[in-house]
């Protein structure tokens, strides 16, 4: 992609002040540029390409609490890519998760959400696939363990947790909220991470974007819909366009695997199709907070760690994040009414404090300040000490870790 | 008069809170490699010097091209250590130029020689490899590729000197074992497959327990021929 770029400016420059009519010329050549679109929309790089690899030529190695799924090269070869597919084969992938012979795709393919995508949208994205160079490169057996190797449990699951069906947009909404409905619960599949997984790999429609912990990432997927975890209600509509765009925003920073989806996709997006996400996103938190959760610690215990948690603080943390948590937002974010630090599952400060990171690089952004980790200098009981302090300090309502929790995230997979 | 006094007051300490938050929000951290970096400054020292962890280099002074080599592997996973390759996986290839460009720039004073433990025929037999090899197992002199005075060459060849010895032997163990692989040909990998136990722990001993020479600075690009092709250094 990134030697695209000078063609791809060229083009904006061309297009300039008339995306509207770009958008709508029916071209063979405008058709594949909206399926690029649609393709970063759908981030189906990321699971599609391999480290180093040729772009979605596939090949990446996907632990699952089942075992290894290898994704598929959908490049246009004719022999080991989806070359001799039909724009109708496609639309059954995406729309239905089989394969052109009938057969089951395991849902690591997203098609509970791609379902959702309309049949001209996944006939750009296929124009948009037949048009990049073809790569012979075979697929790779998965490796799942007994009895999941047993195509026909995909059955059952699909019986469970898939309802087919296209986008129906909601006429009390606006044309905008639609449109952030369709991108948030369609090709943007967020529901894949942000909604709890159960152990059958599925989440049933009640729970959508009620948050879960990513299996194999030990990454928590906050909540889009609890004000007390991602959910957004009391954000701008402009921070939250910002984060989902350039990774920062003076609210908080984007980090773990949603920075990989920022750096992947979200960046691409442009500002309308963001603003419509963003809209969606606010719109869809709920309105009363819960109560905030009640701690498992002692009470002698935890003033001791949340006593302790304030010298690490003063030492490590506050000539960045400030010593009232105020932080220099949007680079330095703020950890004072921060929902990130505060919410129930603390295990996303813990790993922060432990492993640091790098919010994605991207055009908004392209030189992120980053956190440092701080694994290597802090014991357990330092780390569960300032997580505990910054998550009830400045009127934060979280409560207090132990450094058992500290010390299990240590184990916890970097990639 | 005494009521709009206190309006004025009330206004004016409202209008000093407001511009105390608009100062507090619009704040930022400075716009300098520097403030970008400090995610590497625990494991590797605020100037690049290194830390007390024995394991992590120093970056300060060593050439940008090898840098920037190394950061690219680690975003790649060609070179694999997750914290790092989790660090940079998201971060846009110019800016890890930069990060590199900022780290060769870095000059503190190498550390002071720390007292070996390695006996007298160890040190000897590292002394021997690094400034002769061992042509009869087809090993060639560190100091072929990486200097007379070990300082590296430019743009690719880094120096040996003001790292510690279970660095040097976790790397070249590294190479051994795939978990550190560079462009093809990868020079290091086939010199590190000839060396055995016994080999690495003397070099890593005897570059140690070198001096810093007077000009640490790596010598410029094709001051001298390599014994043999290196993707690292390419012509």
């Amino acid at each position: 992609m990134r030697s695209c770029s000078p063609i791809l400016a060229v083009w904006l420059l061309l297009f300039a002040g008339s995306s509207a009519e770009a958008q709508t010329k029916s071209g063979p050549d405008s058709l594949v540029a909206r399926g690029e679109y649609l393709a970063r929309a759908g981030d189906c790089i990321a699971c599609h390409t391999a480290p180093e690899g040729h772009t979605f030529a596939g090949g990446r190695a996907m632990p699952t609490p089942f075992g290894t799924l290898y994704s598929s090269n959908i490049t246009p070869d004719r022999e080991t890519g989806i070359g001799k597919w039909t724009a109708e084969d496609f639309y059954k992938a995406m729309h239905y998760g089989r394969f052109p012979d009938g057969g089951l795709m395991y849902p690591a393919m997203p098609f509970a959400s791609y379902t959702k995508v309309t049949r001209a949208d996944t006939e750009a994205i296929f124009a948009y696939l037949k048009s990049i160079p073809p790569v012979n490169q075979r697929n790779r057996e998965h490796d799942l363990r007994f009895p999941y190797s047993n195509r026909q449990l995909i059955l059952g699951w699909r019986t469970l947790y898939f309802s087919e069906g296209e986008f129906k947009p909601d006429p009390t909404k606006s044309a905008e909220w639609n449109r952030g409905a369709y991108l948030v619960e369609g090709l943007g599949h967020c529901g894949m991470c942000h909604s709890p997984i159960n152990a059958l790999g599925g989440t049933s429609q009640s729970d959508a974007f009620k948050g879960g912990l990513i299996p194999m990432q030990n990454w928590y997927a906050p909540s889009l819909t609890s004000n007390r975890e991602a959910g957004l209600g009391d954000w701008s509509i402009k921070d939250i366009s910002d984060l989902l765009q350039t990774g920062v925003s003076m609210r908080g920073v984007v980090y773990g695997p949603m920075a990989e989806v920022v750096h992947n996709s979200l960046q691409y997006l442009n500002d309308e199709d963001t603003r419509a996400m963003a809209v969606y996103l606010k719109g869809i938190a709920e309105g009363s907070s819960p109560p905030p959760a009640s701690s498992v610690l002692p009470t002698s215990e935890s003033s001791l760690l949340v006593s302790l948690g304030k010298t690490v603080y003063d030492k490590h943390c506050a000539s960045c994040h400030g010593t009232q948590g105020e932080g220099k937002p949007p680079h330095w974010p703020p950890l004072a009414n921060s929902q990130s630090i505060e919410m129930q599952s603390a295990v996303n400060p813990i790993r922060m404090v432990l492993n640091g990171g790098y919010p994605p690089g991207t055009k908004g952004n392209p030189m992120p300040y980053g956190m440092p980790p701080f694994a290597g200098l802090l014991s357990d009981n330092e780390i569960a000490a300032v997580v505990s302090y910054i998550r009830t300090a400045w009127g934060n309502r979280g409560t207090p870790v132990s450094a058992r929790e500290a010390n299990e995230l240590r184990s916890a997979p970097l990639n | 008069m005494f009521a709009r006094t206190i309006a004025l007051a009330a206004a004016i300490a409202t209008l000093t809170a407001f511009d105390g938050a608009v100062a507090q929000t619009t704040s930022q951290p400075p716009d300098t490699m520097a403030a970008r970096v400090e995610a590497c400054t625990p494991c590797h020292g605020n100037q690049g010097e290194g830390t007390s962890d024995v394991y992590f280099p120093r970056l300060a002074g060593k050439p940008a091209g090898y840098l920037y080599n190394q950061l690219l592997a680690f975003k790649n996973g060609r070179r694999k250590y997750p914290p790092m390759n989790y660090l940079l996986e998201f971060l846009p290839d110019p800016y890890l130029q930069q990060m590199a460009d900022y780290f060769a720039d870095q000059h503190p004073p190498l550390p002071p020689v720390a007292a070996s433990d390695a006996s007298k025929d160890v040190l000897q037999h590292g002394q021997s490899l690094v400034s002769r090899g061992d042509p009869q197992r087809q090993i060639p002199a560190c100091g072929s590729c990486h200097g007379p005075a070990l300082t590296g060459m430019e743009p690719g060849i880094p120096g040996l000197l003001g790292l510690r010895p279970n660095y040097i032997s976790a790397q070249l163990g590294a190479w051994r074992y795939g978990t550190r692989t560079a462009k093809a040909p990868d020079c290091m990998q086939q010199v590190a497959a000839r060396l055995t136990e016994d080999d690495v722990t003397a070099v890593a001993a005897w570059l140690a327990s070198r001096p810093a020479p007077v000009n640490v600075a790596p010598a410029p690009k094709g001051t001298y021929v390599l014994p043999f092709a290196c993707g690292s250094e390419p012509d």
